[in-house]
Parts: C-alpha cells; structure tokens; sequence
C-alpha cells in the first residue's frame, strides 16, 4: 500500500446555511493521479476548495504529509507543496501570460530548464507569453491554467475539472500533458466529469455522492466493470464511449 | 512531447473592439477641444485647461486609493475623506513651523518646506489609515452597509478630532512664496501653484502607473483587484498586500489634502468629505477599481468644471454629475471597468 500523501478524515463544510460535505473520508497516495468523480452538487469541488482552505471545515480533519492543515490560511496550504487549478481556471486577464506565470513563481526567478519543459508540453504558452492572458481561448486558458500551477516543483496538484468546456482535441492534448506531468511523479487529486479523461489518467478513484465519498477503490477496477459504474455514478463507460 | 502541440491560435480582437478600448482615452482631448472652440478665446481656455488639468490631478491623487481598495477587497471606504482634511492640517502645521523657510526667497528652501509637510501629511495619515482599517474596516469585510455607516461613523470621529485639535474655524495656509503669483504664457495668465500641482500629479501619476506595470507588488495589485482568491491560492497574502495598499491610498489622500489646501489656501475639519463627492465621481466614472478610468475621470470633472464656471457659473456645479450621468448612460460600469473573478 502506497503512503498517503493527503488524508481528509469526516470532513464537514458548511457554506451559508448548506451543509455540503457531510464527513468526507479521503486517501490520496503519494505520487500518481487520484480522480474524484460523481455528479454534479456532490461536493468535489467544494472538497478541493477545503483541502486549499479556501472553505474552513466546520469538523474533520485534514493531513497533509502528515501535518494538520484544516483551518490553515491559504497561503500557508500554497507554500507548504499545493498548488490549485480551480474550475474557472483563475486566470488573471488583464495581465499578460507571462505575467500570469511571473506571479505563479513565489520562489524565486523561473528555472529556465522548468520553463523550457512547460513550454513544450503547452506550446501556446511560448507563443501568447506577451499577450494579455484574456485573449486566448478556452483550452488556451486551461493550459495557462494547469501551467502555472507546475511552474515550480509542488507535492501535490488540485486539478478541477480541466477538460470542462473543451473541445474533444483540446481535451486529448490535455489528458497527454498531464498524463506526462504524471511521470514526473507530481501527485495529483484530479476531479473530473468526463469518465473518459478520468480513466485513461486515475490510478485511484473515489466517487462522491451527497457530501460523502461513497466508493474508494482502483481506477482499474471501475473502468472495468460498467455495473458498478452504473450503481455509483449512473452512467456507463460503455455507454459514453 | 509534440503531441500536446495543438497549434495555437489567438482569438484576435476586432476593430470595434480595440477602438471600444481606446476611446474613453480620447475624452479628455476631446473636452479640451470643446473648450477651446466654446471658450474661443485660446488664453482664456490655457489658464482654464491649467487649473482644470491641476484640479483633476489632484483629485486622481485623493481618489487613486480609493479605488484600489475598492477593487482589492471590495471595501467601500466613505471615511477616505478624514485623511484628505487631516493630511491638510498636519501639512499647514509642518509649513507653519517652517514660516521662515517658506517666506524666504530661496526656490530650494520653498520646496523643501512643501515637501517636508507633504511627508509629515502622508506619514500620519499612512499611520491613521493602518489604524483605521485594523479597528473600522476589517470587522466588516463583506459588508457594503455596514462598510458605509462604520467609515460614514469613522469620518465624523476624525472631523471632531480635527476641531479638537486645531479649533472649528477655517484656517489660512499662505503658499510659500515661489509658487505665489502666475507666469505668462502664450498670453495666457496661469497661477504658479497650478503648475506645479500638474508636475506633482503627473510624476505620481507616472510612479504609479510604472509601479503597477512593472513590479511585483504592482502585479500582484492587479492580479488581487480581478481574483483575490486566487493571489491566495498562489501562497500570497492578500490582507497584509490590502493593508499595504489601504496606508498608501491613506496617504495619498493626505498628500492630496496638503495639495488641496494651497490650492484654496484655506482649510477645515469638512474639506475632505466636500471634496468625496468629487472623489466618488470620479472613481465611479472611471470604473470601480480602475486607476487607468480615475485618471480619465479626473482629468474629465477638473476641466469640465473649469470650463463651466467660466461659461455657465449656475450650471457648473451639477455639471460633474451630469458628466457622470452621461458617462455611465455610455458605458454603465464605467469607463474601464474591472473584470472580477466569478
């Protein structure tokens, strides 16, 4: 068994009067992608802004790499290794792509070496890094996204969504980037709604239903077999392929 | 990894909209244009378009903090105007302990002397507007009406403070004497004080713009104004950067108040929260949060208002208002506005 990396144990957030998690117990092992999957309103988003501290948990706890970081500001989550690629992708358009990467950059000048990989895993980054980061396209955008959260060595990466609004070519060149980012060992929590995506890059998975993580298991193991993918998700590989 | 190497394209911005983006740029131009042609007289409309362009930098001055801290945390500051009267009365003390410096003939000297209260102004107030966010501000982040009635509440301490401490009745500040009197140009009289307030505005204009393009604190400023949020989720701390941002928009309205002050040459306890209306015409003009749009906006109201006390006194004092009404019938969040985060 692979040392966890991240540990939410019976994790509850409230948002305004909702309870959203209702008690989340969560495993990420070191190295390798996690996905969580589940329907919308299940509560991965919200999961990911919990563990970043975006959201405070109103009970549970959460270890990273062994340390308590339920409550911890977030700036402290983001220097302590984690970086965060949110749904709307966070990108700041009023500052060039460069800018954007600049600022992702918290220790210091880019290692040109870092910089020179990047930008051969999303080459519109080369290409628009003078360009306001608002003029480039939706895929552009992710890329920049997902980009600037590997700028610098992180332990593990929050990935929300990445392939949302795509089109099919975008999200195939994205599923190869990050399934390279994946052999540099980078642990990644991916929360993903095409199955697809999902599978061809989790090595674990848990699926979330009404604030609780309802099945934790391998990839494999749901890829392969569309009953239990019905019973926990409504939906069958088979089907969507 | 070629594979990934979708090829990348840009979505190109049009005509309409590049021209959409450069138009606002474009008005103050043009109202000067209008002046010249309404005025007709071209002397006349050089010492009107001085004092306006020397009024409205002015007011950018006041007004740039206020719309940063707007655009940052979303605060709605209507206390701004303490700082502005209390920087002016901390300036007339400085410069009425150095009346010698002041009323010595040395160019040098002067200018030291404005300088030193300057300094004097934006300390204290930087100081105050540390003290006023962590006991006024901070309590009510996310609270827009209780943002306006704490700092409405904030405004009306400090302005009793100020009678406190130097009496309720207005008080003289004598310029020093370089920048007493006009110069002539191109026929045109134009007050020597004005210039030097359009030099003051400019270098911080400029400072300020630089500041923002090109350093790191600058990009942070701007990344913070669009997605607070995710500054933090990149490790930074946005508090302490809106703390920072909060004491220089304290002292730039005080250093405004010093200016403000040898503008009319005389100051009281309500200078600042007459002076908010102007402040908040122009930030609402220019876009909440924009300091490229306060500029503008600035510039706009100083010559508007100069040209129509000229040309039409009784209509002159409504017409920012109406410039703003029209403005915002134009472009309904104003000139730039800020694309926040959703």
């Amino acid at each position: 068994m692979t040392e966890a990396l991240l540990t939410l144990s019976g994790v509850h957030t409230h948002i305004g009067p909702y309870h959203i998690l209702q008690g989340v117990d969560l495993v990420v092992p070191r190295g390798g992608v996690s996905v969580l999957l589940g329907r919308n309103g299940a509560g991965k988003s919200t999961t990911l802004r919990t563990i970043m501290g975006l959201l405070k948990p109103s009970a549970g706890e959460i270890r990273f790499d062994g340390n308590s970081i339920g409550g911890t500001p977030t700036p402290a989550i983001s220097r302590a290794g984690i970086a965060y690629v949110p749904e709307n992708m966070g990108i700041f358009s009023d500052l060039t792509v460069g800018e954007n990467m600049q600022l992702a950059a918290t220790q210091g000048p880019f290692d040109p070496t870092r910089l020179a990989w990047i930008k051969e895993l999303f080459p519109p980054i080369a290409t628009f890094w003078e360009k306001p980061a608002g003029t480039l396209s939706g895929g552009q955008k992710q890329m920049l996204a997902v980009a600037r959260a590997i700028i610098e060595p992180r332990r593990l990466i929050l990935i929300d969504e990445p392939s949302k609004g795509l089109a099919p070519a975008i999200i195939s060149a994205m599923t190869r980037a990050l399934g390279e980012l994946k052999e540099t060992d980078t642990t990644i929590l991916l929360v993903e709604q095409n199955f697809a995506m999902a599978s061809a890059l989790g090595d674990t998975v848990s699926v979330m239903d009404d604030g609780r993580v309802v099945h934790a298991g391998a990839m494999a193991e749901l890829a392969g077999d569309p009953g239990m993918q019905e019973r926990l998700m409504g939906l069958s590989l088979e089907v969507h392929q | 990894m070629s594979e990934t190497a979708i090829r990348p394209k840009l979505v190109a911005s049009s005509t309409g909209d590049r021209l959409r983006k450069a138009a606002p740029l474009l008005l103050a131009p043009v109202m000067a244009l209008a002046g010249l042609i309404a005025i007709a007289d071209p002397a006349t409309w050089l010492t009107l378009t001085v004092a306006g362009l020397a009024m409205g930098l002015m007011i950018f001055i006041m007004a740039s903090g206020l719309t940063v801290v707007f655009g940052l945390m979303d605060v709605i500051n209507f206390g701004h105007g303490a700082f502005v009267s209390v920087g002016a009365f901390v300036g007339f003390t400085v410069l009425a302990w150095l009346t010698g410096w002041t009323e010595n003939p040395a160019v040098m000297m002067n200018l030291a002397a404005v300088f030193l209260a300057i300094l004097a102004a934006m300390a204290v107030t930087g100081v105050l507007g540390l003290a006023f966010e962590r006991v006024i501000v901070a309590p009510v982040y996310g609270h827009h009406l209780k943002q306006i009635l704490v700092t409405m509440g904030g405004l009306i301490v400090a302005q009793q403070l100020i009678h406190v401490v130097w009496g309720p009745d207005a008080i003289h500040v004598a310029r020093p004497q370089t920048l007493r009197g006009s110069v002539i140009v191109f026929d045109a009289v134009i007050e020597k004080y004005r210039l030097f307030a359009v030099a003051i505005g400019l270098v911080l204009f400029l400072g300020m713009r630089h500041m923002l393009k090109s350093t790191k604190v600058g990009l942070l400023v701007r990344a913070g104004v669009e997605n607070g949020e995710m500054v933090e989720a990149l490790g930074y701390r946005i508090r302490r950067l809106f703390l920072v941002v909060f004491m220089v928009g304290s002292a730039l309205a005080g250093l405004g108040g010093v200016m403000w002050g040898l503008y009319n040459e005389t100051i009281t306890a309500h200078m600042g929260s007459e002076l908010m209306v102007l402040v908040f015409i122009v930030v609402i003009i220019g876009g909440l949060g924009s300091i490229e749009g306060c500029f503008i906006g600035a510039l706009l109201v100083g010559l508007l208002s100069n040209y129509m006390t000229f040309l039409a006194p009784k209509v002159a004092l409504v017409s920012t208002i109406a410039l703003m009404v029209g403005v915002l019938m134009w472009r309904p969040e104003g000139l730039y506005p800020v694309v926040k985060a959703k």
